[in-house]
């Protein structure tokens, strides 16, 4: 296979599941604003931080209001914002459109066919949610197309390890900046960010054990982090026990089972680079990234350093990116 | 109100299907009949299902406008085009015979030149083709063939002559449409299959990969073949990726492949390198490599011709096979065929004035409004002057043109186009056509059974080519002896 064709394909897989999560995101974080207080200024920012685009959201203006509109406008329509949904069609467009003969004939037609729909239907506020769950529905459609339809070639391996990088990576970032608002970091206090001047707050400083049910509003957010990732119902199904802090990031960074999760990702990483050839060096890079991913204490790290951890999480991503694409596409 | 065909008449020409009394021909009665049995609605169903079926498979060609390509459906009319099998297999013969000749001439070129030697072919035609590369000037491809494949464009005069047109030796298109429309028409006319004897042309990309095969440098080995394309952005990008995945091969673009410092040439897979022995190229030569010619070229590989001048890979159609693609030279072809081969040629040629002869010149300043005027090295029906159709303006500037540099036109009579019966908008009408079959020069010869039709679709108009506003038929070689 042409090094060009797997690195296309790949970027292709990666940017269908970066449209896909992004328009998640954006739902997800609909919803949980109705559930806030009104007086929350808690609001779209964080999105901005989750995709690591704020110098390019500032950029021209750096007093810009991250406001719904702004915000939301940015994620899904700005062609500038290379990580838009728009963006990220029309790039996984052009990255097929060179190597059709690829994938499925139906898979470039369903691909084409979103990255119109989302060109043409830009939504309204009043159509966004009906906007996002196209632009999901579709981008899902794609991925069953290619699961149901692809031989298990190198093709269909670099559209899998693609989707499953693309996945671990976006989940660290909402994992990143949701928990950096919900953790206590360097001995403060939880809580809402922008707005902890609640009763709810200063108790919580002197009782964390029963935060979650002192403060409704961050086991909401706590809720919101799994729904974002399609995980509330079976995170209730497995971990049965109330929605808290560690036991969240427990489920979303080890459990191997929940496929958005980040250790069923690197395993499905894995799982492709062993069927690849040449794919020692990116195998040792995947093994010690699993190695450090198992072995964390989640509880602990909950209390501190999720953030380091995370970083280094995405290092090691990162790390595995560039050592496949030197493998296969830079030679 | 289904098709009467005593109400069909073409203008004046022959009639591929029918003869000058409207009666369908032997060889297109089965069709004709069918046809006429079949109710108007019946009819748009037919062409309806097959609009379907390109769209589905996606047959596409690209057209170049100020703002951008587009992908086009490919333009297709139902109705076939019948060429008994009798009289194709006369034009079989005469294509193998004039491929022949060109591969002999093109290597006579760059060896020993005996034919300049000999005065039968002026050595000022070659000092001034554009086409001859003196970087080929001493190599020897595998069997001595440097066309592998080459499309010639055969038109029909009101007579029933058929004559070759041109000769296309450097990249010539059009093969997959020819395998599509087949594909396509067995869909929409499945029952037309079962009575009569219909020469498959299935076959094409397996001879293709044969033949490319017979060219490795290391024969005996599993030859590694790939198509090489210019990309998407070509308006034959559909047919590059069709033969690549008809033969199994890979497509590659310029940057997928390197050359390496023992002068062989590898493509960069996920593997690592692998070596590559046989290219078929879509690219011209002079984008082919950037050391050994336009340095610009970033579709090309860098180093390509100094391995293919090693003999470490094989192009085909080798670089400079082009020089045999000029329509000064095409004039010569008679005498290249006796020359070489020392024949009549089987198909003739249609006359040609060659501008750079003072007797010819003359005569065609005189003559303009009669003849169609050929820049030299266009192709795709570009920079061409249609006599009677022009207007005075462009006619003066022709004149300008010519006197400027006769050696780069010639002019021929404007012939009638054959037609053959279109359906345009419900109603059968007579359209003109041409027949482009494709040859395959490896150990052995090869000719397409029958070859890709292109018909003009405007009425009246007589340039078929795609980009014009021309669309193709199917094109049946239909035995009728002994069924």
């Amino acid at each position: 296979m042409l090094s060009r064709v797997a690195q296309n394909i790949y970027w292709m897989a990666r940017y269908v599941e970066r449209a896909e999560d992004t328009a998640r995101l954006i739902n997800v974080n609909s919803n949980l604003l109705l559930d806030l207080p009104r007086n929350t200024t808690f609001g779209w920012l964080p999105l901005i931080f989750i995709v690591g685009a704020e110098d390019l959201f500032f950029e021209k203006d750096p007093k810009r209001l991250a406001d719904e509109n702004n915000v939301v406008k940015f994620l899904i329509s700005d062609r500038d914002h290379p990580s838009s949904i728009l963006s990220s069609l029309a790039a996984a467009r052009e990255n097929l459109r060179t190597t059709r003969d690829a994938v499925p004939q139906e898979a470039w037609e369903q691909i084409n066919g979103l990255y119109i729909y989302a060109r043409d239907h830009l939504p309204t506020r009043r159509g966004r949610y009906e906007f996002l769950r196209q632009v999901i529905r579709n981008t899902q459609q794609i991925s069953g197309l290619l699961d149901g339809a692809m031989s298990r070639t190198a093709a269909y391996e670099f559209v899998h390890m693609g989707r499953y990088l693309e996945r671990a990576d976006m989940t660290t970032r909402i994992l990143d900046v949701r928990s950096a608002n919900l953790l206590p970091r360097s001995g403060q206090p939880a809580g809402s960010p922008q707005e902890p001047a609640d009763q709810s707050q200063s108790q919580s400083q002197s009782a964390p054990s029963d935060r979650t049910e002192q403060d409704p509003f961050e086991n909401i957010q706590w809720m919101s982090v799994l729904k974002s990732l399609t995980a509330y119902q079976m995170y209730r199904q497995q971990v049965r026990s109330r929605v808290g802090g560690p036991d969240v990031l427990k489920f979303l960074l080890q459990n191997d089972s929940f496929p958005r999760g980040i250790s069923f990702c690197l395993k499905q990483l894995d799982c492709s680079l062993r069927t690849l050839p040449r794919s020692d060096a990116a195998l040792a890079t995947s093994a010690a990234l699993q190695q450090q991913l198992n072995t964390a204490a989640v509880p602990d790290l909950a209390r501190e350093g999720m953030h380091e951890f995370i970083d280094q999480l995405q290092i090691g991503l990162g790390q595995l990116h560039a050592s496949i694409a030197k493998t296969y596409f830079e030679h | 109100m289904t098709i009467d065909w005593k109400q069909y008449a073409s203008p004046g020409c022959y009639d591929e299907l029918l003869d000058d009394r409207s009666q369908p021909r032997a060889a297109s009665r089965t069709l004709c009949e069918y046809l006429a049995s079949l109710s108007d609605g019946d009819l748009r169903e037919r062409k309806t299902a097959a609009e379907l079926a390109i769209m589905v498979m996606g047959i596409t060609f690209t057209v170049y406008t100020e703002g951008g390509s587009i992908d086009r459906a490919w333009p297709f009319d139902i109705v076939p085009r019948i060429i008994p099998k009798h009289e194709w297999d006369r034009t079989d013969a005469g294509l193998k015979q004039r491929v022949q000749a060109l591969n002999l001439f093109i290597d006579d070129l760059y060896h020993d030149q005996k034919i300049l030697k000999d005065g039968v072919f002026p050595a000022e035609v070659l000092a001034q083709s554009v086409n001859f590369r003196p970087q080929c000037i001493g190599v020897s491809p595998q069997h001595g063939i440097w066309a592998h494949i080459c499309g010639s464009d055969l038109v029909r005069d009101k007579d029933g002559t058929i004559y070759v047109l041109e000769d296309n030796l450097r990249v010539p298109s059009g093969v997959s449409y020819m395998l599509e429309n087949r594909v396509v028409t067995k869909r929409v006319f499945p029952e037309l299959f079962e009575y009569q004897r219909i020469q498959p042309v299935d076959d094409y990309t397996l001879r293709l990969y044969d033949m490319l095969v017979s060219l490795s440098p290391r024969p005996g080995d599993a030859a590694t073949v790939v198509v090489l394309t210019p990309g998407i952005y070509n308006s034959a990008y559909f047919e590059h990726s069709y033969l690549a995945q008809q033969m199994g091969v890979e497509l590659v673009e310029g940057s997928d492949l390197e050359v390496g410092d023992d002068d062989c040439v590898y493509m960069r897979t996920i593997e690592g390198l692998e070596r590559v022995d046989v290219i078929y190229r879509r690219i011209d030569d002079l984008f082919l490599d950037p050391e050994a010619f336009r340095p610009d070229s970033s579709l090309g590989v860098k180093g390509l011709m100094r391995a293919w001048r090693a003999g470490k890979v094989a192009l085909a159609n080798a670089p400079g096979a082009g020089v045999a693609d000029d329509k000064v030279v095409y004039a010569f072809v008679p005498e290249i065929i006796k020359y070489y081969l020392d024949q009549d040629p089987l198909i003739p040629n249609v006359p040609s004035y060659l501008c750079m002869r003072d007797k010819d010149r003359e005569y065609v300043l005189a003559n303009l409004d009669k003849l169609v005027v050929k820049p030299a090295n266009e192709s795709g029906g570009y920079g061409m002057l249609v006599g009677p159709h022009a207007t005075p303006t462009e006619r003066k500037r022709f004149a300008e043109l010519i006197q400027k540099d006769p050696r780069n036109y010639i002019a021929q009579p404007t012939l009638s186009l054959s037609t053959s019966p279109t359906l345009c908008e419900g109603q059968m009408e007579p359209r003109h056509v041409d027949l482009r079959p494709f040859i395959l020069s490896g150990p052995s010869t090869y000719v397409t059974t029958g070859g890709l039709t292109r018909v003009a679709l405007r009425k009246g108009s007589l340039v078929v080519n795609s980009s014009q506003g021309g669309g193709s038929k199917d094109t049946w070689i239909v035995d009728t002896e002994g069924f």
